[in-house]
């Protein structure tokens, strides 16, 4: 019980303190980065100007990924560790992550428009992505399905770590089976194949889609926290009058 | 001494749960992997001109042909509507057929995927033409400059060979 009180207040505090830095960083990050990316780097000596779809891409897809990941790490956090704060920090992520997921198919569909020649291919990664796109799905849809949030909590998290399997897939897909997507050109044994010009819009978009991502999901994690306290609040006043519980409204 | 009890028991019973998820998490990755495994023909996206030579891929049956547009193979004619080009894996080939659009990226060189059927006189007739791209990002004026200096080193290892040394169109 004390955990359960301490640990969120502690998140709002550091949370707090974050949030600016956050800001900062996703603004720079991905202000410089698209200037990069549309204005100061050169076309590829293949695909031409629409290598620049990447910049968007390829962050959004990194962020699928880790979002997942984080989703459920913070699942299994809760689940082994009966720690509220991590179904919270699921929940709140879940949106985001489904969020980047579409972002990364759209920009996909039309860069494969345009360098592959079609908009879409059953092949293992594009599909191992559209799975993690339905898990994400499924994630939002089982943890708000019961009437009783801790029910919906634990079948939402059970779900978010059987679907980790999903993520080395992803990843490896490319080196497992032949596909039509390429492998990885950063993460790669041997370095990036990619030319340091283009790498740096790249890289800054990366830790500007991320550092959004921070800031975006630490506001909701505090509205949330905020929010419990608010009815936590109401709840106490209605069944005890006003001002019954003074030290817990010292804490906010 | 009885205040020491239930502090213990609380941590096995976060241990116990923590080893029963860890021990699901191994049987279903081990799960995974065994059925990925036995799969494998059917996630793979085309298969290369050596697949389509050893295995018995049944006659005008559907399937994808993967590897680089042989060197010097592309004739066009109808108005560049009619394309003939060979798929190879540099080991063995196969002559493809194809009427219709090219993408932007098809060059003789470059990784392509086919997606047609294989005729009993070894002509594989497409009905689409897909272009691959290796995982390599560089300005031309870069890929000018190593081609000149001949330190042109690719890493299309998914391609099974380099992008053309020529000019490319």
């Amino acid at each position: 019980m004390i955990h359960f009180l301490a640990n969120p207040a502690r998140f709002m505090r550091i949370g707090a303190r974050v949030l600016p830095w956050c800001w900062a960083v996703a603004a720079l990050g991905m202000g410089a980065g698209l200037w990069f990316a549309l204005v100061s780097s050169p076309a590829d000596y293949q695909q031409g100007d629409s290598v620049r779809i990447m910049y968007i891409h390829v962050p959004s897809a990194w962020m699928a990924l880790a979002v997942y990941s984080l989703i459920a790490l913070v699942s299994a956090m809760a689940l082994v560790w009966k720690h509220p704060l991590g179904y919270l920090i699921g929940r709140a992520a879940a949106p985001l992550g489904t969020g980047f997921t579409v972002i990364c198919l759209v920009t996909g569909a039309l860069w494969g428009q345009t360098s592959w020649g079609t908009w879409w291919v059953w092949d293992a990664r594009l599909t191992s992505v559209l799975i993690l796109f339905f898990l994400y799905l499924g994630y939002m849809a089982l943890a708000s399905a019961f009437d009783d949030p801790d029910r919906g909590n634990r079948a939402a998290a059970l779900l978010a770590i059987v679907g980790f399997v999903n993520i080395p897939i992803i990843k490896f897909s490319v080196d497992w089976w032949s596909t039509l997507h390429q492998p990885a050109s950063v993460l790669r044994s041997g370095g990036p194949a990619i030319h340091p010009s283009m790498l740096t819009p790249l890289v800054l978009m990366a830790v500007g889609f991320a550092a959004y991502f921070l800031a975006l999901l630490v506001l909701r994690v505090r509205a949330e926290i905020a929010g419990r306290k608010v009815a936590a609040l109401m709840m106490a006043s209605a069944m005890g009058g006003a001002g019954s519980n003074p030290a817990r409204r010292e804490r906010i | 001494m009885t205040m020491a009890r239930p502090p213990r028991r609380a941590l096995t019973a976060k241990r116990r749960r923590l080893y029963v998820l860890v021990a699901a998490a191994i049987t279903l990755g081990g799960a995974a992997a065994l059925v990925l495994n036995a799969f494998e023909d059917a996630l793979v996206f085309f298969l290369t001109p050596t697949d389509l030579k050893t295995r018995a891929v049944p006659d005008n049956s559907m399937v994808r042909v993967g590897g680089l547009v042989e060197e010097g193979s592309l004739r066009k004619s109808g108005g560049g509507i009619e394309v003939r080009f060979a798929i190879t894996d540099l080991t063995n080939r196969v002559e493809v057929r194809y009427r219709g659009i090219l993408p932007d990226l098809f060059r003789e060189g470059q990784g392509v995927v086919a997606q047609g059927r294989l005729g009993a006189d070894g002509v594989f007739r497409a009905s689409e033409i897909l272009a691959k791209h290796d995982e390599t990002y560089m300005p031309k004026e870069v890929a000018d400059a190593l081609r000149k200096s001949g330190r042109w080193k690719p890493g299309a290892k998914n391609q099974g060979a380099a992008p053309a040394t020529g000019a490319s169109p």
